[in-house]
């Protein structure tokens, strides 16, 4: 039997967004930090959009899906376990962020050298969410090489967002992404205590 | 790995047959929502997808992994698990605010170290 608050042996669950432009590297990222293959859910548009229980007309309608990746890393000799998603790069999806990004301890954005200007959208997204973020350049082969304080100046981002320089295929990279942004939220955290 | 392959595409297509076209779950569950079973319930007792799902959480696992092992769409799988936890076959527990705190946070911030 579970005690009333349900707790035993759960583990303490956090989650983190990765986000970024269209083929910025998001479902890269979740792979090389995640313990497991990337895995996928369907989330069905018109199910969430509809907001109806009639059955008359779902099945032909739920047709159009939403694919979402996400990870999961375990730390088990503190009983949690951190998921991390990656957010659909597509902007007609954004009703899928809200779910996505409630309760979420925090956002990588992926910036993409090619297409700086995919991420505002997901930028200004968390600024209004007070979601803590920081930016990930990863840099394609090939690309235009960006110092960070010129990414700084493009996306205009204030001055206590972090961005670094990232491959989104090195574990230890993007797991160094990781790092910096929970020392971020622990950094604003303390700064404003809630 | 994750992408449906032609013949399990069936279960894609006609999702809400599964839950007599119930699109709401009695819980409220999110996609890091915890679920596990607690045993009282055999799943040999129960409909083919519930019975699936069951055999998915014998340990504490999120609904997002539940989801996607069972190839249904999340506001199914929300609605298959909330049956389960209404019958007393799965325990759940929803994430917490409190989970951020500094002292947590310094825990995931170790774990994570040491996996450089
Ligand atoms: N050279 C290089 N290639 C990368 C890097 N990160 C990702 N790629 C490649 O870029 C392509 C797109 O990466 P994905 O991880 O699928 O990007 P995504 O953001 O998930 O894309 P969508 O989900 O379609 O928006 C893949 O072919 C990756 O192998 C990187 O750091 N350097
Ligand atoms: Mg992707």
């Amino acid at each position: 039997m579970v005690s009333a608050n349900g707790s035993d042996d759960f583990p303490t669950q956090f989650k983190i967004l990765i986000a970024g432009g269209f083929g910025a590297g998001k479902t890269t990222f979740v792979g090389s930090t995640s313990e497991i293959e990337p895995l996928t859910t369907e989330e069905a548009l018109t199910s969430a959009s509809v907001g109806t229980d009639s059955l008359e007309g779902v099945e032909n309608k739920a047709t159009t899906t939403v694919a979402m990746d996400f990870g999961r890393i375990t730390f088990s000799l503190h009983n949690l376990v951190l998921y991390l998603f990656g957010t659909p790069g597509q902007n007609r999806f954004w009703f899928m962020w809200d779910e996505l990004s409630r309760g979420a301890l925090g956002a990588v954005v992926i910036a993409d050298t090619r297409r700086l200007q995919d991420c505002f959208a997901a930028i200004e997204f968390f600024e209004q969410r007070g979601i803590p973020f920081l930016v990930a350049v990863n840099e394609f082969d090939g690309s235009f090489r960006y110092e960070p304080d010129e990414v700084r100046n493009a996306l205009d981002l204030k001055a206590n967002v972090p961005v670094l320089l990232c491959d989104a295929r090195d574990t230890r990279s993007a797991t160094g992404v990781l790092i910096s942004l929970i020392e971020h939220v622990l950094s604003t955290s303390q700064a404003c205590p809630a | 790995m994750t992408v449906p392959d032609g013949e399990g595409s069936g279960t894609w297509m006609r999702p809400y047959t599964v839950t007599n076209g119930r699109t709401h779950p009695t819980t409220a569950l999110q996609l890091i929502s915890m679920v596990r079973t607690t045993g009282r319930v055999p799943p040999e007792r129960l409909g083919g997808e519930h019975a699936r799902a069951l055999q998915l959480c014998h340990f504490p696992t999120s609904v997002a992994e539940v989801a996607a092992h069972l190839r249904q769409p999340v506001a199914i799988t929300k609605v298959l698990l909330s049956d389960l936890i209404d019958s007393g076959a799965v325990t759940t527990r929803a994430p917490s605010a409190t989970a951020h705190s500094t002292d947590l946070l310094e825990k995931v911030l170790d774990g994570l170290r040491q996996r450089l």
